[in-house]
């Protein structure tokens, strides 16, 4: 199958190493310590509140949006993390999930309106957004570390392109999924495109958006524990010192955690669409 | 003027609709332009007029284009070729702004599916096309209670459409549309989707609501029972043409095809035809001049046994018995001095239906009175030729 050569190798990293790095480094310098303030800040405030005011605003938040069962969980699951010494990792890996969301939110939803609406965007965003979701996430880790250096930021980056997807094919989804009968009385009625999104599609959307925002923070979670491997802080560090020094209770420990913040984010945001259905 | 005005309107869907166009003007059919290039006729040279105040049902089964043809007069489907006058403008023509407008104050429309926002309130979905519009907060919500208290929701302002009936959902719709005050309703469709009993119900209603707030209205239907009953003026399509327009009458008595004679046969006479249509020449009459002798003389060579008596101007005056004529005679009285006034009297406008109960209690004839004069009569055996035969053989019969 070897009829011609493909030097797809040499030029990317030509074009890495000779253009994209020392052209842009500024750029990325500055997009760097603008996520990194960012990141910093939220991280900051998050390890400033004492910790059972913020697992007093988990159970809160669960009570109300799922339920006795999923705050009595919440309320053990935030012990746990007290109890195995794991609280500050958790708040860590907690703010790059939300900065890394807080990103793909802002960017997803809006891409997704426009998608919905215009085909042709469509056409071009959707292998995009396969490349973004099947890529293998190490690849992208590479040249992350290589622009944005090791540590936070290079997470939230690595994480953002692994959760957009969903937030924008949701979104797409759920505008495209607003009956067609609503659409046409909104039209009926002599609105504008604006008011028709913002007064009927938007609000029917609403439940499956929701889902795509659930399902951005999970894969946001997953990687932002894959990405702790480039340095990122949380609770995937402590995963990997189990792992790099074999010990298995170390690795219980840190997975645990994971598990437990997972569990009480999805509930959280999925009570969250499911009062929007209403 | 004429409220709507669709003048040879026509939409082909497609990849190159006007081609299709061009096809129907060389006298192509439809099948063949869809064999040929693909492309479906949905409408094809669709012209009518409605009138102000006018109730106006195009009728026609699925596929027979009606619901697109309603689409095309406020647009939401754009129309390839015609026009559509609205008050006299040409809504194929105008920009988007002006769509807008026209569709904010001069069309409102009604749908099958009842199409309400679910995270609406009644009130809220009832406020909907004012709030497009930038009505202000407080008078928009006052429109909107006026629209509901006009369906007979009052009370539930603060519901949720899903918590509503059908037929309640539907009266929402209907609300939203009248709560814009345009002149012109379109119902697509509109009570197809409910049980029998509650479109009945709603039907009645409608017509109380269009003859209290004189509105123009464009409904759609397959139902020819219910177009018939509704329709002032009754359009029926087939295939994406029209291929009659007239009143329920009209088309009943000279269907315009077989498809149109075909659909009408089966329709149940008795809740169409009028006493006017079944009623005979009251012929044999006495004037108020005539004395007993002439009146039995009368009756005998018309086998009655009774007759009616008018005055000059044709005035009802009673009935004269057989009996009564005789004993007149005897006693040397007046004719007037002996008339009888037992008798049912109907109007021209009252449908078969009703006349059925009159008859069966009267041993005489019903006298159709318009203006207190007598312009027919109808027997027994009238109502019954008409209930089997409608109008057409019944008249023929009479003769």
């Amino acid at each position: 199958m070897n009829y011609f050569t493909l030097p797809l190798e040499d030029w990317t990293n030509d074009f890495v190493y000779d253009w994209l790095i020392p052209v842009m480094g500024g750029f990325f310098d500055s997009v760097s310590s603008m996520i990194s303030f960012f990141i910093n800040g939220v991280a900051d405030l998050f390890l400033m509140i004492p910790a059972e005011i913020i697992a007093l605003l988990f159970v809160l938040l669960a009570w109300k949006l799922a339920g006795k069962g999923i705050a009595i969980f919440t309320l053990i699951g935030t012990l746990y993390l007290g109890s195995v010494n794991l609280w500050e990792d958790a708040m860590l890996t907690l703010a790059v999930v939300v900065v890394a969301t807080f990103f793909s939110i802002i960017i997803g939803l809006p891409l997704g309106i426009l998608t919905a609406k215009y085909t042709v965007l469509d056409k071009i965003v959707r292998p995009i957004l396969d490349f973004m979701q099947t890529l293998p996430s190490f690849v992208y880790l590479i040249p992350a570390i290589l622009l944005f250096g090791l540590g936070e930021v290079p997470a939230v980056i690595s994480t953002f392109v692994f959760a957009t997807p969903p937030a924008v094919r949701m979104t797409t989804l759920a505008i495209k999924q607003v009956p067609e009968d609503m659409v046409e009385a909104a039209r009926a009625f002599g609105s504008t495109s604006w008011q028709m999104l913002v007064k009927v599609q938007l609000p029917v959307a609403i439940p499956t958006i929701m889902a795509g925002v659930n399902q951005t923070i999970m894969l946001a979670l997953s990687m932002a524990v894959i990405a702790s491997m480039i340095g990122a802080p949380g609770l995937g560090s402590t995963v990997l010192a189990g792992i790099s020094s074999v010990n298995v209770g170390l690795g219980l420990v840190g997975g645990l955690g994971i598990v437990v913040l997972a569990i009480i984010l999805d509930r959280i945001t999925q009570g969250l669409g499911n009062k929007n259905k209403k | 003027m004429n409220k709507i005005h669709v003048k040879n309107l026509t939409k082909v869907f497609g990849s190159n609709p006007k081609e299709g166009v061009k096809r129907l003007h060389k006298g192509q059919t439809k099948e063949q332009i869809l064999k040929e290039t693909g492309m479906t006729v949905g409408v094809n040279n669709a012209s009518f007029e409605v009138k102000p105040g006018e109730f106006f049902v195009l009728m026609g089964l699925s596929g027979s284009g009606k619901s697109t043809l309603i689409r095309l007069i406020n647009r939401l489907i754009e129309p390839t070729d015609g026009e559509v006058l609205i008050d006299g403008q040409d809504i194929t023509k105008m920009n988007k702004n002006d769509l807008m407008q026209t569709r904010r104050k001069k069309l409102s429309m009604v749908f099958q599916k009842f199409a309400l926002f679910p995270h609406r309130t009644v009130l809220e979905n009832v406020a909907y096309g004012l709030e497009v519009q930038g009505v202000e907060k407080g008078i928009r919500e006052e429109k909107a209670q006026k629209a509901i208290e006009d369906v007979g929701l009052k009370g539930y302002e603060n519901s949720y459409p899903d918590q509503l009936s059908g037929g309640m959902q539907q009266r929402v719709g209907l609300a939203r549309a009248l709560a814009n005050d345009s002149d012109i309703l379109l119902m697509d469709e509109a009570f197809s989707a409910l049980d029998p009993i509650i479109r009945k119900e709603m039907q009645d209603e409608l017509l109380q609501l269009q003859s209290k707030l004189g509105k123009t209205i464009l409904f759609i239907t397959h139902d020819l029972d219910e177009a018939l009953k509704l329709g002032d003026r009754i359009a029926i399509m087939k295939n994406g043409e029209i291929v009659q327009i007239g009143t329920a009458e009209e088309i009943l008595e000279n269907p315009a095809n077989e498809y149109v004679y075909n659909f009408v046969e089966d329709v149940d006479r008795s809740k169409v035809l009028m006493a006017s249509n079944i009623m005979k020449k009251p012929d044999v009459i006495t004037t108020w001049k005539d004395g007993p002798r002439v009146a039995m003389k009368k009756m005998e060579d018309a086998g009655l046994s009774s007759i009616f008596v008018v005055d000059k101007d044709k005035n009802l005056k009673g009935i004269l018995t057989i009996d009564a004529a005789i004993k007149a005679y005897k006693e040397n009285k007046w004719v007037e001095d002996v008339l009888e006034s037992d008798f049912h009297t109907t109007a021209p406008t009252t449908p078969l239906s009703e006349l059925i109960g009159l008859a069966a209690e009267s041993k005489y004839p019903i006298a159709v009175v318009e203006e207190n004069k007598l312009v027919g009569i109808i027997v027994r055996v009238s109502i019954l030729s008409g209930l089997v035969l409608g109008k057409e053989q019944s008249e023929g019969m009479k003769e």
